[in-house]
């Protein structure tokens, strides 16, 4: 679709209740879709509300809805996802409140992940405070491999925005709280696995998951959040059943 | 519903394991009904039994059988998910569920055709 002389571009503008804005950007052989939303914001509409950083994949604040799917802007190449006629259709992130635009608010995703005790808690010191020594994990240990698996998530909520479990149960924690709480039962320097484990097993916790695994489909960093929701239902059965809690 | 985020193989697993499910269990009290009717003699069982040898109600079997199978093939691929940690070729494992199902489904119908 790149030949296209040029995009047609639906922007959502407003909060809640908004409604798109069609602007024609011009088409380019090479161009992110973080690209056309500068564009606008610069050659069109400089009120176009729109959050970005780092502008290579590194910090995840780009994360919009694009053509439906929740993705990076500025790792996606338009002719990748364009539409016939060369149509885009550009959304703030899914399932949280949208602040104006193309920005969402994502201060219900971190609170969920403080929820799920998403702190790391050392074992031998206060809270807080730096342990006496090191600890020795060794690499090839199994609760390293399995931390090791999720700990890249860099909170860009586009598994929270992709997953409908979070639109069916708002108080659902979502897959990368889950992850993240994963990721710290397996650390063996932390000591808060009780709390954390109580904290994910509710109903809002990782028994609510129906393994639709549309979080692992659209994490940027091809993470599995989904095995790790996996991991934490399985933990929690066990320990249940032989009374470790 | 917007299906251009839900269009990939596991979700369509997902739905295919629930409106299996929700199906069987809208049929279970016509099951039992057949059951029951047993209680109030073999002739009215029998009657029952014959009528389900049209060409519609086997049809209506096969039906059946494939969404148990379906159900029972996708509950399984969840439960080595969530027990066993199997991950790898997720999408191949819902392939093979949807193999399994129909086969059984097409193995039902041979037999009692």
């Amino acid at each position: 679709m790149a030949s296209a002389a040029s995009l047609t571009v639906s922007v959502w503008r407003g909060g809640e209740q908004g409604h798109f804005a069609r602007f024609d950007v011009p088409a380019r052989e090479n161009q992110t879709v973080l690209d056309v939303v500068t564009y606008i914001q610069r050659e069109l509409d400089p009120s176009l509300a729109y959050r970005f950083a780092c502008r290579v994949g590194m910090c995840g604040s780009c994360a919009m809805t694009v053509n439906g799917r929740a993705r990076w802007t500025c790792r996606t190449h338009v002719r990748k996802v364009v539409g016939a006629g060369g149509a885009l259709e550009l959304r703030p992130l899914g399932n949280l409140p949208v602040i104006r635009d193309l920005v969402a608010d994502l201060a219900p995703f971190f609170d969920k992940w403080s929820r799920a005790r998403g702190t790391f808690q050392p074992k031998e010191a206060e809270e807080g405070a730096v342990p006496d020594d090191f600890a020795i994990v060794p690499p090839a240990s199994k609760q390293r491999r399995q931390a090791d698996a999720g700990i890249e998530c860099i909170g860009c909520a586009v598994c929270y925005s992709s997953c409908d479990v979070v639109a069916w149960n708002g108080d659902y924690l979502g897959p990368a709280a889950l992850n993240r709480a994963w990721t710290l039962v397996n650390d063996v320097r932390d000591g808060a696995r009780r709390d954390r484990l109580d904290a994910v097993a509710g109903d809002a916790g990782c028994h609510s998951c129906h393994s639709t695994q549309s979080c692992t489909e659209r994490c940027p960093k091809n993470l599995d959040p989904s095995l790790a929701i996996a991991g934490l239902k399985r933990t929690l059965f066990w320990d249940t059943l032989l009374g470790r809690r | 519903m917007d299906l251009r985020p839900r269009s990939h193989p596991t979700y369509l697993a997902f739905v295919v394991h629930r409106v299996s499910g929700l199906l069987l269990a809208l049929f279970l009290p016509v099951h039992f009904w057949a059951l029951g009717s047993a209680i109030q003699g073999e002739a009215r069982l029998e009657g029952l039994l014959r009528w389900t040898d049209n060409p519609l109600a086997k049809a209506g079997e096969t039906v059946l059988v494939v969404l148990l199978a379906a159900h029972l093939a996708g509950g399984l691929r969840v439960l080595a998910l969530e027990f066993l940690g199997w991950r790898a070729r997720q999408k191949d494992m819902v392939a093979a569920s949807a193999g399994v199902a129909l086969l059984v489904g097409l193995v039902f119908l041979f037999n009692v055709v």
